[in-house]
């Protein structure tokens, strides 16, 4: 299946308002290529899936049977007019059809239950095959930084891993906490969520199928700007999963032409707060931007990494993103200019 | 028929109070009440007045979500709004107009004068609304610092450290706390009133194996007070501790833990759901019959059913914590907990559907309410099961979806039913009727809106959708039903205005009731419409669980069958 890469993200406002076919947003449920849980991509989601449709099923046959009696019973014993006005005959109840529906959702819900237990343990508790590769995901008041402690690689905003094989399984775990308030990590074509809760350490898997950008946000309200909270998984496949940490394992780029830049992030309080490795920016409150040029959205998500975005984020984050725990730099043009330079640069 | 209630009608002078005398002496006199009717009345009004504001809150907030990256409202304002929205809804809605009816209903039922104990009643109605007025006096004081939000965003449910002063300075959440404590301490109240006036108060006769079921049912609700108002009480007082002592119950950054704040809400919170949806179920357990012409089939199971819904509901709070990472153990045992409190619940719309079966069934406004309320409960159940497999909930959880569910069983099911009930007792309460065709109007404009709204906010969850975002991406697909999500609250608010004029209007207007309009089968319909202050002028004897189906059948009474 050709897959979108790029979504046609942030599209006019407008856009998608024309009321489309019935039959193009029952497809929509399945085919989406953005965040629909009904077109899964790696295992834990597929596994959902498949006992969603269980479900789905079991209640609408519920629904029919129960809903069509009702239907049936209000139809057949309605008032009619000129009916006889003596009151029908009272009927008090009757054990045996109490117990069969008793046991009737007894055996039901134990069916139910069943197949749920099955899903709760596969997704839950398998062992972690020695191929994973494992990533450490710290939510933040809105963004995500995400930390490779085998590769040492520190990011944010956007999850590279590897397409996984399913005859070569490479897994990524994830290990969550959170530094601030509570988060939830939900990407719904890759798994269902979990939680980032401060002084808890949470794990999941993911396993992509196939190459391409998986979209998702944080579930778990979070403070003002909890609705721009999204998140990137990018699954690359191997080779290019190599590449990119390889990009990343460099130190910074120091591009002599883009040294007055440099200068005047390290001289302002950009550095307090931000990381750029081979300099004297070490902050950690916000994203590590050492390679923040190979991204292709700022404020996590919030907008595209364009210098013009990029320079309006800096001068005021709050255009894009009221709320955002950055203050606005009110720096000079020429300094504002010189930092959107720099950091461009930074790929 | 209505011979039987002729007695205490001769009796009754409904004109002695009211109209004679001076504003100031009404007031007085509502002030200082302590008859139930009264402060069943003053509940409901209340509670009708935070509809409208919490009902405008959630306009505002579809107006926001109408359209992708709007910008409406801030998203401090958005946040601001749905805490409102969900606290005042679920504290200063939904419990004062539960509280309402029972207060109303449940004396005249068993044929008592009065609660228990009527001045404990009245406290408990006027700290109630007072924690209503300082939740949204946090609009006025609930800055305290200089850019610190006003009115509570922390969420209806606060999950912690959001609430620690670190992220939530000012006193905004301090208003939501204490406003929270105090409807709590109302609700203890009525609860232990009601409880010890269903087992002291009942008239000769009334054995529990008696009682109306609706009586059993708000027996059961008080129970589940007590159990559930304790925990959350004690959370609101460690929070307050937490925020003002320096003490680290919930706050993470001295090694607190976020995770307990969640145990203790969610024993609260979940129960809660059914100390509100019981009186819906109690409601309906008197209109199906009266307007099927026919006794309620299987009367023990009903009572049976409750009260095992009422024990099952305490051990199923962890399903809102599928997602925390309580591990495949507890994630297996609450999603059975869970599936199972599907068979009590199941065995209540099998006995609904078998009282209708064979009936006579009238059409009447309550009966309407009544049968969309069966239809919507349905599925509402239903897609509590779809989020009660766990692993379907790690999608589903904090999603529309979520939410499409929980308003399905707070308006699909409890409003219904509230609409029902005002139909059916408003006569009882004013001794006017309301409306029927405005009745009927109210009924289909709101049966538009709230499938349009809440059948279709379903599916903008299952693509992808979170809850509590003030505005969200225009790529995702979500735009075309955010926009019908949207629409449908236009019908909605529009029946309920209908609804306030058909109130207002019937009360000056209204076609006279009389003691029994709907030819009903309990004993409030025993008396005049509506009732002296004492309720019945000689304390009335019952034979069977209708006692006035056996008045007026003498020659084939229920005593002879049950």
């Amino acid at each position: 299946m050709p897959f979108c890469l790029e979504p046609k993200a942030f599209a006019v406002p407008t856009a998608g308002l024309a009321f489309p076919h019935p039959a193009h947003l029952l497809a929509a449920l399945f085919d989406q290529p953005s965040t629909s849980m009904f077109a899964p991509q790696a295992a834990p989601a597929r596994s959902i899936f498949g006992l969603s449709l269980l479900v789905i099923g079991v209640c609408a046959g519920i629904f029919l049977v129960v809903g069509g009696m009702l239907l049936y019973v209000i139809v057949r014993y309605r008032h009619r007019r000129g009916h006889t006005v003596r009151e029908p005959a009272q009927v008090y109840g009757s054990n045996q059809i109490e117990l069969s529906w008793t046991v009737i959702p007894i055996l039901i819900v134990v069916m139910l239950f069943l197949a749920s237990a099955r899903i709760i343990f596969v997704n839950q508790s398998v062992p972690k095959p020695a191929t994973a590769l494992d990533v450490t995901v710290i939510g933040h008041q809105y963004w995500w930084e995400y930390r490779y402690p085998k590769l040492g690689i520190v990011t944010a905003n956007e999850l590279h891993v590897p397409v996984s094989d399913p005859k070569h399984p490479t897994p990524t775990y994830l290990t969550m906490s959170s530094a601030d308030t509570d988060h939830s990590f939900w990407v719904p074509r890759l798994a269902g969520k979990m939680d980032l809760i401060p002084n808890k350490v949470n794990t999941m898997w993911i396993d992509p199928e196939q190459a391409g950008l998986y979209l998702g946000q944080c579930a778990q309200y979070c403070g003002v700007q909890h609705a721009k909270m999204l998140i990137r998984v990018y699954a690359d496949s191997p080779a290019d999963f190599d590449a990119w940490a390889a990009q990343q394992q460099k130190t910074a780029l120091q591009d002599p032409a883009a040294a007055q830049g440099r200068a005047a992030f390290e001289g302002n309080a950009c550095a307090n707060c931000h990381t750029v490795s081979g300099t004297s920016a070490h902050g950690v409150f916000g994203p590590d931007l050492s390679h923040v040029g190979s991204r292709a959205t700022i404020g996590s998500g919030a907008v595209p990494n364009t210098p013009e975005n990029l320079r309006a984020f800096i001068d005021d984050p709050a255009h894009y993103k009221p709320g955002a725990l950055m203050p606005a730099m009110h720096l000079n043009q020429h300094d504002l200019d010189a930092i959107t330079h720099y950091l461009t640069t930074l790929r | 028929m209505a011979t039987s209630t002729r007695v205490t009608g001769h009796l009754d002078n409904p004109t002695a109070s009211g109209s004679h005398r001076g504003a100031l002496a009404v007031l007085q006199d509502w002030l200082t009440t302590v008859d139930h009717k009264k402060i069943g009345l003053m509940y409901i009004g209340y509670a009708l007045v935070f509809l409208l504001i919490a009902g405008f809150q959630a306009l505002l907030m579809r107006v926001q979500l109408l359209v992708p990256n709007n910008n409406f409202v801030s998203p401090e304002v958005f946040n601001r709004l749905f805490t409102m929205h969900g606290t005042t809804m679920v504290f200063f809605v939904g419990m004062p107009i539960l509280f309402g009816f029972g207060n109303y209903l449940v004396p005249l039922m068993i044929g008592a004068r009065d609660m228990a104990f009527p001045r404990l009643n009245a406290f408990s109605f006027w700290i109630s609304a007072f924690g209503g007025f300082l939740l949204y006096f946090s609009y006025f004081a609930g800055s305290g610092l200089y850019g610190a939000g006003t009115a509570p965003d922390v969420g209806w449910f606060a999950y912690a450290p959001l609430t620690s002063r670190v992220f939530s300075p000012g006193h905004s959440t301090d208003y939501w706390t204490l406003s929270i404590f105090l409807s709590g301490i109302g609700s203890i109240g009525t609860a232990l009133n009601i409880v010890a006036t269903t087992l002291c108060m009942r008239c000769p006769g009334m054995k529990l194996n008696r009682m109306p079921l609706l009586v059993w049912l708000y027996l059961v609700v008080a129970c589940l007070v007590f159990v559930t108002i304790s925990p959350l009480t004690a959370a609101q007082i460690m929070l307050c501790l937490d925020r003002y002592l320096g003490a680290h119950f919930f706050d993470t950054q001295a090694g607190g833990s976020a995770v307990l704040w969640m145990h203790f809400f969610w024993i609260f919170g979940h129960p809660e759901v059914y100390i509100l949806v019981m009186p819906a179920f109690a409601f309906a357990n008197e209109i199906i019959p009266v307007f099927s012409r026919k006794a309620i089939f299987g009367y023990p199971a009903m009572v049976a059913a409750s009260v095992c819904i009422g024990f099952i509901s305490l051990s199923v709070w962890a399903h809102h914590m599928f997602t925390v990472g309580m591990g495949p153990g507890p994630n297996a045992f609450f999603t059975f907990a869970t599936m199972v409190i599907a068979v009590p619940t199941g065995i209540k719309i099998f006995n609904w559907l078998a009282t209708l079966w064979g009936g006579n069934i009238h059409f009447t406004t309550p009966m309407i309410f009544s049968i969309g309320f069966l239809f919507q409960f349905l599925i509402a159940g239903l897609t509590g099961v779809m989020l009660a497999v766990s692993p379907f909930d790690w999608q589903l959880g904090n999603s529309y979806f979520v939410v499409a569910h929980f308003h399905y069983v707070l308006v699909g099911g409890i409003l219904f039913m509230i609409f029902a009930a005002f139909y059916y007792w408003y006569p009882k309460m004013t001794g006017r009727m309301l409306s029927e065709r405005l009745g009927k109007w109210h009924f289909w404009l709101f049966v538009i809106g709230f499938h349009l709204t809440f059948d279709f906010m379903h599916v903008p969850g299952l693509l992808g959708m979170p809850r509590r975002i003030y505005t969200y991406e225009a790529d995702r697909g979500w735009a075309i039903w955010n926009l019908i999500v949207s629409s449908g609250a236009v019908f909605q608010a529009a029946a309920t205005l209908l609804f306030a004029y058909n109130l207002v209007h019937s009360y000056f207007k209204g076609e006279i009731a009389g003691p029994d309009p709907w030819d009903a089968w309990t004993l409030e319909w025993s008396t005049s419409s509506p009732p002296p202050s004492y309720n019945f002028a000689v304390t009335p004897t019952v034979d069977s669980r209708r006692p006035l189906w056996d008045r007026k059948h003498p020659e084939e009474t229920d005593a002879q069958y049950e």
